[in-house]
Formats: structure tokens, C-alpha cells, sequence
């Protein structure tokens, strides 16, 4: 919770991580508001606004009185969205920087093959 | 949103001293604010006015829609914990938690208790052979535990030890989250304190610079770095809270970015960097110190 975009959006994304690694399974109870706030530091009304973001989304349901949980298919469709965001967020970037270093795109290529035999 | 409190043009003057100066804004109900601001901003001659305990010069302050001056229906929902309490000269912590309680309807004994382990407050000290920090605690315990509808916090932990803090940020948190209440905290400790605020009030001079949310006000201002010419060709008309320039770098702060003009900046060869609140209120309050000595 230390970089520059709203806390919200930050707890809302590592909630999003934690459905995408599987460490929160579909169908799966997730912490409360209160529990966010409390083991992140931070204002409890924050917290709701992150949580109720996902909610929005559909990624999370209310049960009330029970808790939050995490949507069914809700993994999915955080692929997908990470999917779309991932050329503007690292290939524009990595391609920036590479012209700036005078790596050429075929070079480019070729260490993204090594990196991924090794 | 409900307010709990509200001042209104308000005014305290001390001679030609300027102590809070036409500060016109509003606590809404079950909130966190902070009230930032340097040392002699007027931030407890805010709160004892907002307490009863000071009278304005001009102005008008409302508290749960009276005013709080000798008015025991309101100050029975306030909870004042000032930077120097003191105490009768005979007095132990003991007695301070005995007669807390009558003052205070929500007051939990089994709180207190259970504060008074953790920040180990020897009660039957006299209050006069206690260290700062235990002074400190004795304050943090009664705001906590006596749960008032509105509470303020100015300056709480002097001499508390960053073990103590954390306790008491971590129980505030836990508490309020428990039990509602608004909180109003004074400090200058602002970089430990800006996550668990929800609303930020800055005040200079004795006058209010900033009443935002602490969401917005986080992402109100970016820190640009790079070639000197070309940040400052990023830059352009915009307004400049801070410039450092080094040989042919220069980093200028500036209000905040979305999200294209961070993909140009980054296009451009610039670094960009969060600034935090409290560089953020450093930024603030030392640009008003400038126009002020511009205009005296």
C-alpha cells in the first residue's frame, strides 16, 4: 500500500491476485472489511471502497449476514481483463526502454526465448 | 453524511496573533480526519474552541447542532485528549481510570483494562513520577476507551516509543471499526498516520489550506524527474508545487496526473514518483510561509 494510486484500487488489485494465484478459491469465503483494514493499516472506509469495487464488478457477492465471497468464473474473468491490460502496461514499456538501450526487437526476442529456457 | 460538527467563519484572536483565522468546515459523522498542520498552526486552538473550552473572537462553532460552550449535553459526547493534561499534583493513573467512567456514558472498563496491559501503565505510580510516554499513554487509554461519539486526539504520544504507536494505531483502527465514532487526530507524525485517515485538514497560520478526502488529496500532486528541459517542457503551464533542479536533472512536483499524461511522461523519458502526504503538507504549508512573508 506505498505507491501512488488510490489505496482502494491497490487493495482492490492484490484482492484480484489472490483470486488469480488461488489463494483465494471461487466460492471461498473472503476476509471482512474490518479484516483488510485491520492487517493493511489503513481506514476501514478505504477498505469498504476496494472490497465494494470488486463487488461492483461482480468478481465478489454479499451473502448477507454471512460474509463476502468470491464469485464463481470470477478467476476468468480477471484473465481476461489482465490479459487486455498487460500489452500497454509491460510490452509498450519493455519495448521503450529496449529502443532507449538500442536493442533491436529481434534481439528483444531472443532474450525473452532464453529467459524462458532457463 | 451526517455532521457532527461545524465551524463557521470562525475567529480567535490573542492580540494581533491570528491564532485561527475565518476557518469555515465541517466533521462528518463516523470518520477519521487528520488535522495536519506545523507547530503554532492553531490546530488546539481549533479544537478547544470546537470543545468549549475556548471562546471565538468571531465566528460560530456547532456541536451536535448546539453550541459546546458549558453545554453538558454536548460535552458528555466529547472526548478532549490534549497534548499536556495535567492532572491533581496527588494523583495516581488509578484514579484517573476511576473517575473517567462518570463522564463518560459508553466508557468500557474492560478496554481500558486490557490498554492499560498493553501500554504496562503502572497505576499505582504517582501521575508526577511517570515518563512522558506513560503520561502519553494515560491520554491514549481515556480516548480509546471512553468510545465518545466525537473524539479528539491532539498530539496524543509525545515521548510514546514507536512500539506504543503502532499499539495505538492498531487499537484505534480495531475500535473504530468495532465502533463507529468520529475521530479527529492532531499530529505531525503524518507519514504514520495518512493510512488510517479518511479526510485531511491542513491548517497554516490560522488558516484552513486544505478539506479534502485523503484519497484525492494522495493523488493530487506527482513528482516529475528527468532532463531539466524536458520535465520542464512536461511540465508546461502547470502549477508547481516544488522544483529541485541538480546539474541538468530536475525534479518538479506537480498537481496530479491521469492516467495518459503518466503514459506520456513515461513516453518522454520521465521518472515519476508518489509524493506523500506529508510532502504533500511540507509542499503546502512552506508555499503559504512564502506568500505570507511576500505579503507582510
Amino acid at each position: 500500500m506505498d505507491d501512488s494510486r488510490p489505496i482502494f484500487l491497490q487493495l482492490a488489485e492484490q484482492i484480484e491476485n489472490e483470486i488469480l494465484s488461488g489463494a483465494l478459491p471461487e466460492e471461498s469465503q473472503v476476509p471482512s472489511t474490518n479484516e483488510f483494514a485491520a492487517f493493511h493499516r489503513i481506514n476501514p472506509a478505504t477498505a469498504g471502497k476496494g472490497v465494494n469495487l470488486l463487488v461492483d464488478d461482480g468478481i465478489l457477492y454479499k451473502k448477507r449476514g454471512i460474509g463476502m465471497f468470491v464469485t464463481a468464473g470470477a478467476r476468468e474473468r480477471l484473465l481476461a481483463k489482465r490479459r487486455e491490460g498487460f500489452r500497454t502496461e509491460y510490452v509498450g514499456p519493455l519495448l521503450q526502454e529496449a529502443r532507449k538501450l538500442g536493442i533491436t526487437t529481434d534481439q528483444l526476442t531472443d532474450m525473452i526465448r532464453n529467459e524462458d529456457t532457463q | 453524511m451526517t455532521t457532527i460538527a461545524e465551524a463557521t467563519g470562525l475567529s480567535k484572536h490573542f492580540g494581533a496573533v491570528r491564532a485561527v483565522d475565518d476557518v469555515t468546515f465541517a466533521l462528518e459523522e463516523d470518520r477519521i480526519h487528520g488535522l495536519l498542520g506545523r507547530n503554532g498552526a492553531g490546530k488546539s486552538t481549533l479544537m478547544q474552541l470546537l470543545t468549549g473550552q475556548e471562546f471565538a473572537t468571531s465566528g460560530s462553532v456547532r456541536v451536535f447542532g448546539a453550541s459546546p460552550a458549558e453545554n453538558a449535553s454536548v460535552l458528555r459526547n466529547v472526548c478532549f485528549i490534549k497534548e499536556s493534561q495535567r492532572y491533581p499534583d496527588d494523583w495516581k493513573p488509578k484514579h484517573v481510570f476511576r473517575s473517567t467512567p462518570w463522564f463518560f456514558e459508553h466508557w468500557d472498563a474492560e478496554f481500558a483494562e486490557q490498554l492499560i496491559d498493553e501500554f504496562r501503565l503502572p497505576l499505582g505510580r504517582p501521575i508526577k513520577k511517570l515518563s512522558r510516554g506513560q503520561l502519553s499513554s494515560i491520554g491514549v487509554i481515556v480516548g480509546l476507551a471512553s468510545r465518545a461519539p466525537l473524539t479528539f486526539f491532539d498530539e496524543p504520544y509525545l515521548g510514546l516509543d514507536a512500539v506504543a504507536r503502532q499499539l495505538f494505531y492498531d487499537r484505534l483502527l480495531a475500535d473504530y471499526a468495532e465502533h463507529p465514532r468520529t475521530v479527529v487526530l492532531s499530529t505531525h507524525l503524518i507519514d504514520e498516520v495518512s493510512n488510517l485517515l479518511e479526510h485531511v485538514f491542513v491548517i497554516d497560520q490560522g488558516r484552513l489550506l486544505v478539506d479534502s478526502s485523503a484519497e484525492d488529496l494522495r493523488s493530487s500532486a506527482t513528482t516529475v524527474v528527468g532532463k531539466a528541459n524536458t520535465v520542464d517542457e512536461f511540465v508546461g503551464g502547470r502549477e508547481v508545487l516544488h522544483r529541485d533542479a541538480l546539474g541538468g536533472l530536475a525534479s518538479v512536483t506537480v498537481a496530479g496526473l491521469d492516467d495518459a499524461e503518466r503514459r506520456a511522461a513515461a513516453a518522454a523519458g520521465l521518472e515519476l514518483a508518489p509524493v506523500s502526504l506529508q510532502q504533500l503538507v511540507v509542499r503546502i504549508t512552506g508555499t503559504a510561509q512564502k506568500e505570507f512573508e511576500v505579503s507582510a
